[in-house]
């Protein structure tokens, strides 16, 4: 752009006071949290004072306020000149420190801003962040971007994204096909990706509630141990195999589904999110006590595995019975049961895709995203808004239960622990961050939310911390949704409008 | 009779910091019609926020229980409330008039942030405390069983009464009141007639983010234990009394808090302890189901 943009009058002591207002609450929030921490000592608690991390974070703040205002204010200059730096010189320093500290044991410690490095690095992230922000405002010659432009170029990306994986999908397929048989893929990488594609398999299942329905389901997980207990305790009480269960798990859980959406699903959003979250809960609390039953806290053991066609993937099988290696001829590895529970999950989670790809095209799916887009145009029009919102319902906890079996028979032992809110928050936040109702989005989403903390066992701690920010982050940005974009289901072209009406 | 004297008495403790807690819920809801998620862990905030207090006093040398209790009690009231105000200008400022499920989902992001700061910052172990006040008053007596009431369940009545008192007061007569009252109604019509919107808002977030901290204060000299999670629960528990009172009404924030100690406290004592967190729960749905506008609340109109 040519014009140059006008300079206003910098009103210098003004900044300094927003950004000393910042670095007070910033001290505010970290002086007894932060600064004091509580530590169990013999005969209760004691004290460690942590007060270098209080005033760090907030010099941290009054900077980074400055840094805003400057780029608000459309001088970004000076943000570029000093973050760019900051960030390099930090981000060195950080990655010296890690080779030093792997070497002779002590690295840069006393010149870092905090202690734990993952803090560090978030404040190198920032400090990019800042600096590509005003890189852009340098280059554009203005520095801020209006609400409709950034709704528009995401929603370009997300339009972009959805082409590509239309050439992106069956490669990402056939990646996830040949993995196992990759050199790279190990014990440690296949565990990893059979809980990558557990998770995916959860979102695709809550994408139908919560991105198709527009039902904010905080309870999912609820289902999700209805399977997972349906199959125990069928195995357990009348010795009934996987392949036997796997379909009464998903029925199980489509019938919690109906049991306890029928009497809820007519309450408006907000309220219909808190009672599912209730209910969840309440499954919870009801498996970890019935104890004749569910055997409560301590869990069930001793779950069968599942079987290939009536193969069992063990090394000495039963009297009589041929195992897996046996009949095909194979040498016996403990890797063949993990590759067969990766398909098996797989397998699982491409169905559970098609189903819903498919679905939206039907009459029920296409009532479902008109529910979600007005609820009362959609009674007007005589859908039965209870009985649509039901079958969402009911079909995105069939898939849970789906999901909940395998995690039975993968894990051998489950007990309510497994089965908490964070669970659910966790699938919600997959769905969110990847875009409500988009198929990828829920695979990237995946990928970045569990995949990579179990690359990074550092950021294990943060997780959690990051899925919350997140969740915040998204919402404000672009509350669709990261990859959020709707493509009209049905479009009537003008030609064939034309053609129709001028015969 | 004894036996069921000590249950209601237990009871109205516990129903005092639910309804402590309610009332936040209630008037965020009242004002901007979005149920604050976040809001249980503001209150587990200001019970760690009071944990830290007593220690620093203890090291300090303050140990007049009064005084002690009385410096706490103003550390966390005027520490705890800038995470309500942070919460409200970060999280919800920005999503002002967007979505309902947006700001919900914007609510749990924040609660799961909040949960996992404190248990970063402070560690995941549980912090006992030693009980602060003790003995009390023996009420009643009948056969061997005795009822108490202690000097601290009194205390909490009294804290309780006199803050709801002095919040119903700075709602129906102060101009801070009238403006929130104005806001209730209709926040555009507030801000054409010269209210500062979001001042009001900002400071109902500080109110009811003051009253939480209290109500951690006194879970924390109740139970003598708390831990990161102990706002999940609370937080849902007074959620549960909002709605059971009619949300947006503040006599109905304290009735609801009232009501579910007592449900909570008499279901344990005369079922079983280990459903006392369905029972909660099925109030919840039941309330929702067949009178989604409380006891004390206003039907609730959806406008096209």
């Amino acid at each position: 752009m040519a014009a140059t943009p006008a300079i206003k009058p910098f009103d210098f002591p003004d900044m300094f006071k927003e950004a000393g207002a910042a670095a007070i609450v910033v001290f505010a929030l970290a002086f007894a949290m932060v600064g004091f921490r509580t530590e169990p000592v013999p005969g209760g608690l004691g004290i460690t004072l942590r007060f270098a991390d209080v005033a760090m974070a907030s010099v941290i703040a009054f900077a980074g306020r400055i840094a805003l205002i400057l780029l608000r204010e459309g001088r970004p200059f000076p943000v570029l000149l000093t973050t760019l730096p900051f960030a390099v010189i930090l981000g060195a320093l950080l990655l010296a420190d890690q080779a030093l500290a792997s070497e002779n044991g002590s690295g840069f410690e006393p010149v870092l801003p905090f202690s734990s490095p993952v803090v560090n690095w978030m404040i190198v992230i920032v400090a990019a962040v800042f600096a590509g922000r005003a890189a852009w405002a340098v280059r554009h010659a203005r520095s801020t971007v209006t609400a409709e432009e950034r709704e528009a170029t995401m929603d370009r990306i997300g339009a972009r994204v959805q082409q590509v994986a239309r050439y992106a999908g069956p490669l990402l397929i056939g990646f996830a096909l040949v993995l196992p048989f990759l050199p790279i893929a190990d014990r440690r990488l296949l565990d990893i990706a059979i809980l990558v594609v557990t998770y995916i398999m959860l979102g695709w299942g809550l994408n139908i509630v919560v991105g198709l329905a527009g039902l904010l389901d905080l309870g999912y997980v609820a289902f999700y141990a209805v399977g997972a207990y349906s199959y125990a305790l069928l195995a357990q009480y009348f010795d009934m195999g996987f392949w036997v269960c796997l379909p009464f798990a998903g029925i199980m859980a489509a019938f919690a589904g109906i049991l306890l959406g029928f009497p809820v699903l007519g309450l408006r959003g907000d309220y219909l999110a808190i009672v599912t979250l209730g209910f969840g809960e309440m499954v919870r609390i009801i498996l970890l006590n019935w104890y004749k039953f569910t055997k409560g806290p301590d869990g069930i053991s001793g779950i069968p595995r599942p079987s290939f066609f009536g193969l069992p993937f063990t090394r000495y099988p039963a009297e009589g019975t041929v195992s897996f290696h046996g009949f095909f001829g194979l040498t016996y590895t403990p890797l063949d049961r993990i590759i067969f529970l990766y398909y098996l999950i797989l397998a699982l989670a491409l169905a559970t895709n098609v189903f819903t790809l498919r679905i939206r095209k039907l009459p029920v799916g296409r009532a479902w995203e008109a529910l979600r887009e007005d609820e009362t145009a959609c009674r007007a029009l005589g859908i039965n808004p209870r009985n649509t919102k039901l079958t969402a319902f009911s079909i995105g906890a069939m898939f849970a239960g789906f999901g909940g079996s395998f995690f039975a028979t993968r894990q051998g032992f489950i007990s309510p622990e497994s089965f908490t809110f964070i669970e659910s928050a966790v699938i919600l936040a997959i769905v969110v961050l990847g875009g409500m109702g988009s198929q990828i989005g829920v695979v990237l989403a995946a990928i970045l939310l569990i995949g990579m903390p179990e690359f990074f066992r550092e950021l294990h701690q943060f997780r959690m911390l990051a899925f919350g920010a997140a969740m915040v982050l998204i919402m404000v940005w672009r509350p669709a949704g990261l990859l959020a974009h709707r493509e009209p289901t049905l479009r009537l072209s003008a030609t064939k409008r034309l053609a129709k009406a001028v015969p | 009779m004894a036996y069921f004297t000590q249950q209601l008495i237990n009871g109205l403790t516990l129903g005092s910091i639910y309804g402590l807690i309610a009332i936040g819920y209630t008037l965020v809801y009242g004002i901007i019609g979005m149920i604050n998620f976040a809001h249980g862990e503001i209150f587990m905030i200001g019970a760690f926020i009071s944990i830290i207090a007593f220690l620093v006093l203890g090291i300090l040398g303050v140990t007049w229980i009064p005084l002690a209790l009385l410096i706490v009690l103003i550390a966390t009231m005027i520490l705890t409330p800038v995470y309500g105000w942070a919460l409200e200008r970060v999280a919800y400022r920005p999503l002002r008039g967007s979505p309902r499920l947006a700001a919900l989902i914007t609510a749990i992001g924040m609660s799961i942030f909040l949960q996992n700061y404190v248990q970063l910052v402070q560690g995941a172990r549980i912090k006992p405390m030693q009980p602060v006040i003790s003995g009390g008053f023996e009420i009643m007596r009948e056969g061997s069983f005795t009822v108490a009431l202690s000097y601290l369940q009194i205390l909490i009545f009294v804290v309780t009464v006199v803050l709801m008192v002095v919040f119903t007061l700075v709602i129906a007569r102060t101009e801070l009141g009238r403006a929130q009252r104005a806001c209730e109604q209709d926040l555009g019509m507030a801000a054409l007639l010269g209210i500062d919107v979001d001042r009001t808002i900002s400071l109902t977030f500080v109110m009811g983010a003051a009253l939480a901290s209290v109500a951690g204060l006194i879970f924390l000299i109740n139970y003598g234990v708390i831990d990161f999670y102990i706002g999940f629960l609370a937080g849902i528990k007074a959620f549960t009394a909002a709605v059971l009172g009619g949300i947006g009404s503040l006599p109905g924030a304290m009735l609801g808090g009232l009501l579910i100690g007592l449900i909570e406290s008499f279901w344990s004592a005369y079922f079983t302890v280990e459903y006392k967190d369905v029972a909660a729960y099925s109030v919840l749905v039941l309330v929702l189901i067949f009178r989604p506008t409380g006891l004390l609340g206003k039907p609730d109109i959806e406008k096209v």
